[in-house]
């Protein structure tokens, strides 16, 4: 079967903009969580998001798209600006149709669609921005990034929660298996704004606590929730022979992947976390033992922190594989957590070092070997990293490092 | 009576900037009035929106043809004008 290298990234994240910033950053434990800045959280329960530092679309988008964008849609353009450059790639020298574009997305353009629905039931729908036809779809982030590099390939979206942005990793590995040389693909989200603030506080998983050190504790005792937080990574992904070929350096490859749904709520049936990740072990070709580190998916709730320990527990043993949780820096970032954290399993392998879980002290019920405070230094051929949306989405991706 | 109001390329230029931007490499400033809207970047949804401006800004209601017949910013101006006359005449 094909191999899937990754040969470009483009990283936008609450503790840095851009690859190297992101980096340093997770590296030395540094946190981008903090109050909401994007609107006034006074009002509201949960005042706390890890939200995207210093990003001034201008500078890096022409005018012709900031008024028909979200203000994640252009956080994911200028991401897919990054990662094709990281590449190596001008996709203006490549057949269109050998390119694709892949994305995930949690809510589409929610900011942009608060605003257009504000005009509409106060001033009426002839204030309705024309944009509103498309800028808080779904698929708006694909269909941008499509048109502004000329990617005409096959493309789509995946729209599974947290786990879509590793789903979609998967479907562009797909989509290279049956012929497109090149996918663009991971996930960039977010939806700070009022209108998105009620609809994930309604979904009763947000941390109410205002202390940015205390407020999203995943596998601690003294878990309570998640702080939202906004960004993601976007991906090259090709086949590993072309990149090859053309001389491109590789991250790694995406090696192994399978997504599970878990049984309805109050089923005997037990949840599908631990089946996911033998299924992406096996289509990997790995065994447990094979794995140097998994990037947790870390809900920060005690029910699925129990879950996800309980099936990394039975798979690789009590204490059995490092784990970590660097989204505990970032908040998660729904359809963006799965793509950033890949990245940072990549940056991982490629440096030799295990970045930190921030601020937790682990429940020793767990029995999880969660990597605390500092970096661990570590040789890293192997990492599994781990996703589940809101709704039983389970989805799991192995990525090894290229100098097998 | 009032002095109608005239719509003129400084008015178009401002409404498309604020409702579609500048396409790159395209100077909005120059000699425009007889070029393409495709040619300077504006496609039936950049011209939906921008005529949506217009209307709320002059009181006028274009109708679809309007829009996709007029493929220059003369003849949009034109067209725009002709209603704003119109809707005067009515008005008097």
């Amino acid at each position: 079967m094909t191999s899937v290298a990754v040969t470009g990234m483009g990283v936008v994240s609450p503790n840095g903009l851009g690859t190297q910033d992101f980096w340093s950053a997770t590296r030395g434990g540094k946190s981008g969580i903090g109050r909401v800045t994007r609107f006034d959280p006074a009002r509201y329960p949960a005042q706390l998001a890890g939200e995207v530092p210093g990003f001034r679309a201008e500078e890096h988008l022409p005018s012709r798209l900031l008024p028909q964008t979200d203000h994640m849609t252009r956080l994911a353009l200028t991401a897919a600006d990054w990662a094709l450059a990281d590449a190596g790639v001008r996709p203006a020298e490549l057949p269109e149709f050998d390119m694709g574009v892949v994305t995930a997305s949690s809510a589409g353009g929610f900011e942009f669609g608060q605003g257009e629905l504000r005009k509409l039931w106060s001033q009426g729908s002839q204030y309705v921005s024309a944009y509103q036809s498309f800028a808080w779809f779904y698929a708006v982030n694909s269909g941008q990034i499509s048109i502004r590099n000329g990617l005409k390939g096959p493309s789509g979206v995946l729209v599974s929660d947290q786990a879509g942005g590793l789903d979609a990793l998967a479907q562009a590995r797909r989509q290279i298996r049956k012929g497109t040389p090149l996918v663009v693909s991971g996930g960039v989200d977010g939806a700070i704004c009022p209108w998105g603030w009620v609809a994930q506080l309604a979904g009763g998983r947000i941390s109410t606590s205002n202390e940015p050190a205390r407020a999203y504790l995943p596998f601690d005792a003294e878990a309570r929730g998640h702080v939202p937080g906004e960004g993601g990574a976007i991906l090259v992904l090709e086949d590993a022979e072309t990149a090859r070929r053309r001389g491109a350096r590789t991250y790694g490859e995406l090696s192994g992947y399978a997504a599970t749904f878990d049984p309805r709520p109050g089923s005997d049936r037990a949840p599908g976390l631990r089946r996911t990740v033998e299924l992406a072990l096996e289509d990997a070709g790995l065994a447990p033992g094979d794995v140097d580190v998994v990037f947790a998916d870390a809900a920060g709730l005690p029910d699925l922190d129990r879950t996800e320990a309980e099936a990394i527990g039975a798979v690789f043993g009590p204490h059995g594989v490092p784990v970590t949780a660097p989204k505990t820096m970032t908040g998660r970032l729904y359809a963006g957590a799965g793509p950033l954290d890949v990245a940072a399993a990549l940056l991982s392998m490629n440096d030799g070092l295990i970045p930190p879980t921030v601020n937790v002290v682990p429940s020793p019920d767990y029995e999880l070997d969660l990597v605390l405070a500092q970096p661990r230094p570590a040789t890293l051929r192997t990492a599994l990293v781990l996703a589940r949306g809101q709704g039983g989405f389970n989805s799991a991706v192995v990525l090894e490092s290229s100098g097998r | 009576m009032s002095t109608t109001r005239t719509f003129a390329l400084d008015d178009l230029r401002r409404i498309l900037l604020e409702g579609a931007g500048a396409e790159e490499g395209v100077d909005l400033d120059g000699d425009i009035l007889d070029t393409y809207f495709d040619e300077l970047g504006y496609e039936s949804l950049a011209l939906l929106e921008t005529g949506g401006r217009i209307e709320r800004e002059y009181g006028i209601t274009l109708d679809d043809s309007a829009l996709t017949d007029a493929v220059t910013p003369r003849q949009l101006i034109a067209v725009v004008n002709e209603h704003i006359t119109a809707a005067a005449e009515v008005a008097a």
